[in-house]
């Protein structure tokens, strides 16, 4: 064995990890024990980096040595089979920021901002307990074995320890998770930029500037990323001043001014021919845009919290934690754990995390930084996101997500409801937001990004006054998550597509090859017919779309994680490490029990697809009407749609359950082996190859 | 101080390239140099546009 003995800490060391654990253990008390008067986001946001950096150094550390054993001295893929391209030696800070970039998106501002609802304390927890026990672990543990294994996919590591069907099974899986997060992320973009010809006007503007960094990329300027890039942000931040112009202009706003409807059908248009073209002209440069606004936008929004270090408005439990929300319907247990997915356990980081990064590290003692320390910095971004929901008047934030079903269309009925559920707010407060933001109203705008925009908003508007400054930040905030969440939607077009097309090719072997024009327009059309059919069915849902359509995406999210997990205890088993198979163990069984029990309650009670579709089908054998249907053929479709999504979660929890056969069979068959039998590749010591 | 201001700015590029999926050029180079002498080196140009397209090619893509 070459593990390394971990040193034994310094007197210093000692007690400077006492401060940490003492000051943390203060922060969280006053976050989880103070009532009845507000606190300061700061408490919030120390509680955080304390529980982090213990977790990085403890639990991390004990997963380092303990669990995965990584070897300093062995030679990794990069160093083994260094081509300069895909396995390169990387320094370890380029590829910490590599990886966070990769893993970070859209999930982690969204999903706490719907989790708000039932108050800051319950998303916290789940933060800081979630990412240090289970998706720092995951991250960091995929990680470890695909270094171990040349640098293998999620996929081919499953197939190699599970057997052939779960390779495929997963496979299959990881297509449906795929369409399901396309659909739901662009529904996030529909739903900010209804009826907001502003926001609009900024958002079609990306197309027409990636066009020209296309050009300026291929033949001006060959490569020079960085330079074409700054030019794409100012023009971006020229457009989003000129669109006030648009939007005080009512001939300029009737143009960019769009329903639901037909936001969604576009949206399917747009994507469809982004992922046709030739990647150069429009899917690569609006990538490298959204890649820097990104991270940009992220140290902006930890700079606002630190300034202003707002006070938090939440109450630190509301009374929805009976699940009788509005954002979202179902308990605290399952449905917090399903509505924060990414910032506290992700399963699509799985699939980054054996994809390039693995390729990269030049040292198997850089794993812990970057695969748990990437995940832990995910999490800081999920806490920053719960923080700019929960800073706002909680009468804003429930008129922003709750659906016009329950709330009504005009100030006057949402400022009424949400008054009688205890959140008291004003008309005036309601309409006065929505004029400074710049947008005609606020109500029912639910999907996270227009409240997490609204809270970025007037986070930077403490710091940097100004009059109308608000609205700019607010369609700064709208442009930069509409930017990124789209280029995820071409990306993520593009691999369903060749993920399509590789399944098919079983069937029919032409349609295997990618460069074919038939086979691929054909598959390209499945696959945005795919997403699209749950976009436009979030569209129109009465319920305003996020509210079915973000469970399903949770409890996927979640599968992909589980089966993640189910892969990290079998392979701890067959290192003959049992006693450590707690470690990805109760996590994996956390998840499964979760995705279970969300399925369940989806497929059969109160709140499921099935009674949804039951009402609907009574009433239309009754020939009634049922708000807000409008005709016997949006009841029909209602029904259908429900059944629809019934039958993908059934899909879903026989997933869960076929893998975690798969791996109880893996682990019964290690467990009684008395040697080793996993598929690692051999030893090879890295001063035989650093020289090389 | 300069040499070390140098270094940070290295490391930005190369980060803010390897994010955009974009390798480091000079290392490229460096290797085909060492350990492939018979292969002709590709200009920054061709380099570029062969990582962008790889870029979008296999499945893995990114996080939601």
């Amino acid at each position: 064995m070459h593990t390394t003995a971990a040193v034994p800490p310094s007197p210093a060391g000692k007690i400077l990890w006492a401060a940490i654990a003492i000051v943390g253990a203060w922060c969280l008390g006053v976050v989880a024990l103070r009532r009845g008067e507000p606190i300061n986001a700061i408490w919030l946001v120390a509680a955080a980096i304390a529980v982090f950096v213990i977790g990085y150094r403890f639990y991390g550390r004990f997963i380092e040595h303990r669990v995965l054993r990584m070897d300093p001295t062995r030679a990794t893929p990069a160093m083994l089979r260094n081509d300069g391209l895909d396995y390169v030696p990387t320094d370890k800070w380029v590829v910490f920021g590599h990886h966070f970039a990769a893993i970070a998106g859209a999930g982690p501002l969204v999903g706490p901002v719907l989790a708000a609802q039932m108050g800051y304390l319950p998303g916290t927890l789940w933060i800081l307990v979630g990412v240090v026990f289970a998706g720092a672990v995951q991250d960091f543990m995929i990680l470890g074995l695909s270094v171990r294994r040349d640098g293998r996919s999620l996929g081919n590591m499953l197939r190699d320890e599970l057997g052939p069907t779960a390779g495929v099974v997963a496979m299959f899986g990881v297509l449906v998770l795929m369409m399901i997060v396309l659909a739901v992320l662009a529904l996030v973009v529909v739903k900010a930029l209804t009826h907001s010809p502003w926001g609009t006007f900024t958002v079609a503007c990306t197309i027409p500037i990636a066009l020209l960094m296309g050009i300026y990329l291929r033949w001006l300027r060959p490569g020079r990323i960085l330079e074409v890039s700054i030019i794409g942000v100012a023009l971006l931040l020229l457009s989003i001043w000129y669109g006030k112009h648009v939007a005080d202009s009512p001939a300029l706003a009737a143009l960019f001014d769009f329903d639901a409807r037909h936001l969604a059908w576009l949206l399917i248009a747009y994507g469809f021919c982004a992922s046709v073209l030739p990647v150069w002209l429009l899917l690569a440069p609006r990538d490298y845009l959204s890649t820097f606004l990104k991270i940009g936008t992220i140290f902006l929004l930890a700079l606002a919290i630190f300034l202003a270090a707002p006070t938090l408005q939440m109450a630190a439990v509301t009374r929805f934690v009976d699940g009788t929300g509005p954002v979202f319907q179902g308990n605290l247990f399952p449905f917090l754990f399903i509505t924060i997915a990414c910032g506290a356990v992700s399963g699509w980081h799985s699939i980054i995390a054996s994809g390039t990064t693995p390729k990269l590290l030049s040292n198997e003692g850089e794993a812990r930084m970057v695969g748990y320390g990437g995940m832990l910095m995910e999490a800081f971004v999920a806490i920053m996101a719960l923080v700019a929901a929960a800073s706002l008047h909680p009468g804003v934030y429930f008129a922003m997500n709750s659906p016009g079903a329950l709330i009504g269309t005009t100030v006057e009925q949402a400022a009424s409801t949400i008054s009688q559920w205890g959140f008291v707010v004003t008309p005036d407060q309601l309409a006065q937001t929505a004029r400074d933001i710049g947008e005609g109203s606020i109500l029912s705008r639910a999907g996270g990004a227009p409240t997490l925009a609204v809270g970025m908003a007037q986070l930077l508007h403490n710091i940097i006054p100004g009059e109308s400054m608000m609205a700019f930040w607010y369609h700064y905030a709208i442009l930069f998550e509409a930017l990124f969440i789209l280029t995820t939607v071409d990306a993520g077009t593009r691999v369903g597509r060749f993920m399509i097309q590789e399944i098919a090719g079983l069937a029919y072997k032409p349609l295997r090859e990618t460069h074919s024009w038939a086979g691929n327009l054909l598959a390209t059309a499945i696959c945005v017919g795919l997403w699209g059919y749950f976009l436009y069915q979030g569209a129109v849902d009465p319920l305003g779309g996020i509210n079915t359509l973000w469970p399903l995406f949770g409890i996927a999210n979640q599968m992909l994680a589980a089966i993640a997990l189910m892969l990290c205890t079998v392979v701890v088993v067959k290192l003959k490490r049992e006693r450590y198979v707690w470690v990805p163990g109760i996590p994996a069984c956390w998840l499964v029990v979760c995705t279970l029990t969300a399925g369940w309650q989806k497929l059969s009670g109160p709140i499921s697809f099935t009674a949804a579709a039951d009402k609907y089908a009574q009433a239309l054998a009754d020939g009634k009407l049922l708000a807000p249907a409008k005709s016997m053929e949006e009841m029909q479709r209602i029904v259908t749609n429900n059944h629809v999504d019934a039958a993908l979660t059934a899909i879903f929890m026989l997933l869960v359950l076929a893998m975690a056969a798969f791996a109880l069979r893996a682990i019964a068959k290690a467990w009684g082996a008395n040697h080793p039998t996993a598929q690692e590749e051999p030893y090879v010591a890295l001063g035989s190859v650093a020289g090389r | 101080m300069m040499r070390a201001l140098r270094a940070l700015r290295r490391w930005a590029v190369q980060t803010a390239r390897l994010c955009c999926g974009i390798p480091d050029y000079d290392v490229y180079v460096a290797h085909l140099r060492a350990h492939h002498p018979e292969r002709p080196i590709p200009s920054y140009k061709e380099f570029f546009r062969e990582r962008q397209e790889a870029r979008y090619k296999g499945t893995g893509g990114r996080c939601c």
